[in-house]
């Protein structure tokens, strides 16, 4: 390739030699596949952590946009941080089922709190498939003009296919009539099982309750509605038979003892105010 | 010279199309056409790949030993779509989060490693890098013209511009559900072959099998 002159010879460089090599020779194809992956994974990482400030605050953005949207409160090109004020966050126990002030609503992480040992738990029956359980969750409470509770946002999360779905489900103030369910991060198959997102799909929640009079949880995401009829039973996504299963247990799970059921109850005796 | 890079330009767009004359990168020409805007995000960043990781390839391509170069051609185009999906989710998220998967699969997109493979690994930078910039224009032609029709009589508007106003808005079009499912970019790409056939009959190809004629006697 370069100039081959002899004289040359005695002064060239470890990497000028490296270069001249037969390129079929085992040196040089080790050579190559080394300094390729050193300089590809330098582009991608120099790329990914430059760029993770903007992205982290586009995430944000959207989380709230997906908040906004399930409240049914989300105009687009509206001011995103300001309409999101109308909400009032909360970190709840969901052990007690009380609002805690141990953590600053607006700073918790959820994400990295089911990892934390000391504030979350392992779970051993896990059919929402999200192996540790955080014990504390930021909510979101919506209030009408009189200053009562109008809606509560409750996040929840559960395996699907390919993915953990990451939701929010919105409650009416009775804690159970279901507002709306919104997923705002998945990885599901596009087509199918990312049909979870279709306006269409998630209109069939409004007006669906998670318990009968009983107060038996009959909430169910299928293809046949249960015994309990059609006001418990949101049709399963046609083609997707795996994510709409993730979805009905995750539902189910986050909706249970083991979730928010002892809030929902505290909200229903009306002792959240 | 200027001629010669002209035509490696201009010459995937009609007469050597990626997608209708060498049939490659469907796939994602089904998943990415219901809307104009995803389209055409989606080819700047089939554009970008194919030219740069052209060129990056061509400037190796005498260091690239043959028994690890699809390897080789892998990485760097890997690399490149990396990058391609930090810089989407950076600063246009909405659309990264509508193509998801799909920037992720440009590495699998024939068309990327076929002008590396055929073109890059023998020819010059920048008749390799013209070259990839062709091969994603003449994807990206098609993937608008496909985007236009899907766009436009499935759901009323063209880049979300409301063109015909549709029944359940108050209008009076009622919208064709079916150009927002995948199969009919089948039929609109395979339309465009036959378009493309009639125009320039110097694209068909022969016939592998020819049915035997028995002569009457």
């Amino acid at each position: 390739m370069a100039d081959e002159s002899p004289d040359k010879e005695g002064r060239k460089g470890p990497l000028r030699r490296f270069l001249d090599l037969p390129t079929d020779s085992i040196p040089k194809t080790l050579f190559v596949a080394v300094a390729l992956c050193l300089c590809a994974s330098m582009v991608v990482s120099v790329a990914a952590v430059a760029l993770r400030p903007i992205q982290e605050e586009n995430r944000l953005r959207d989380k709230r946009i997906n908040i906004l949207q399930v409240a049914g409160l989300y105009e687009p090109g509206e001011n995103v941080a300001e309409a999101f004020n109308a909400f009032e966050p909360h970190v709840l126990d969901i052990r007690t089922g009380t609002f805690t002030d141990a953590f600053d609503p607006l700073t918790f992480d959820d994400k990295a709190a089911s990892d934390d040992p000391e504030i979350s738990r392992a779970l051993g029956d896990d059919p929402a498939g999200i192996g540790r359980q955080s014990n504390f969750k930021t909510i979101y409470l919506l209030r009408s003009e009189d200053g009562a509770i109008d809606k509560v946002i409750l996040p929840v999360h559960g395996y699907g296919l390919w993915s953990t779905l990451y939701g929010f489900i919105a409650l009416e103030a009775n804690g159970n009539d279901i507002f709306g369910l919104q997923f705002y991060d998945h990885a599901e198959t596009p087509g199918l099982g990312a049909e979870v997102d279709n306006p269409r799909w998630k209109a069939l929640w409004s007006g669906k309750r998670l318990r009968d009079d009983g107060g038996d949880l009959q909430i169910t995401v299928d293809k046949n509605p249960s015994a309990a009829g059609i006001d418990y039973h949101i049709d399963g996504l046609a083609g997707a038979t795996l994510t709409s299963r993730g979805v009905d247990n995750l539902v189910k799970f986050w909706m249970g003892k083991e979730g928010y059921a002892t809030f929902l109850s505290n909200l229903q005796a009306g002792e959240i105010s | 010279m200027t001629q010669k890079r002209k035509e490696l330009l201009v010459d995937p767009l009609v007469d050597n199309n990626p997608i209708t004359l060498q049939v490659l990168g469907i796939c994602s020409a089904l998943a990415v056409t219901t809307s104009l805007q995803v389209a055409f995000v989606m080819s700047l960043a089939v554009i970008a790949v194919t030219g740069f990781s052209s060129m990056f390839i061509s400037m190796l391509r005498n260091h690239i030993p043959s028994s690890i170069r699809i390897i080789v051609q892998m990485v760097i185009i890997a690399s490149l779509v990396i990058l391609v999906d930090q810089i989407l989710k950076a600063y246009a998220f909405e659309i990264s989060k509508t193509l998801s998967v799909f920037v992720g699969l440009i590495i699998t997109n024939c068309i990327v490693m076929g002008r590396a493979e055929a073109f890059a690994m023998k020819n010059p930078p920048i008749a390799s890098f013209i070259d990839g910039i062709g091969n994603g224009l003449g994807y990206g032609l098609i993937l608008m013209l496909v985007g236009v029709v899907r766009e436009l009589f499935g759901s009323g508007s063209l880049f979300g511009v409301t063109i015909l106003e549709t029944v359940s808005n108050g209008g009076w079009y009622v919208p064709n559900g079916m150009l927002l499912l995948p199969p009919s970019a089948f039929f609109i790409i395979g339309l465009l072959i036959w378009v493309f056939r009639s125009w320039k009959p110097q694209q068909v190809e022969e016939r592998e099998f020819k049915i035997q004629t028995v002569e009457a006697h």
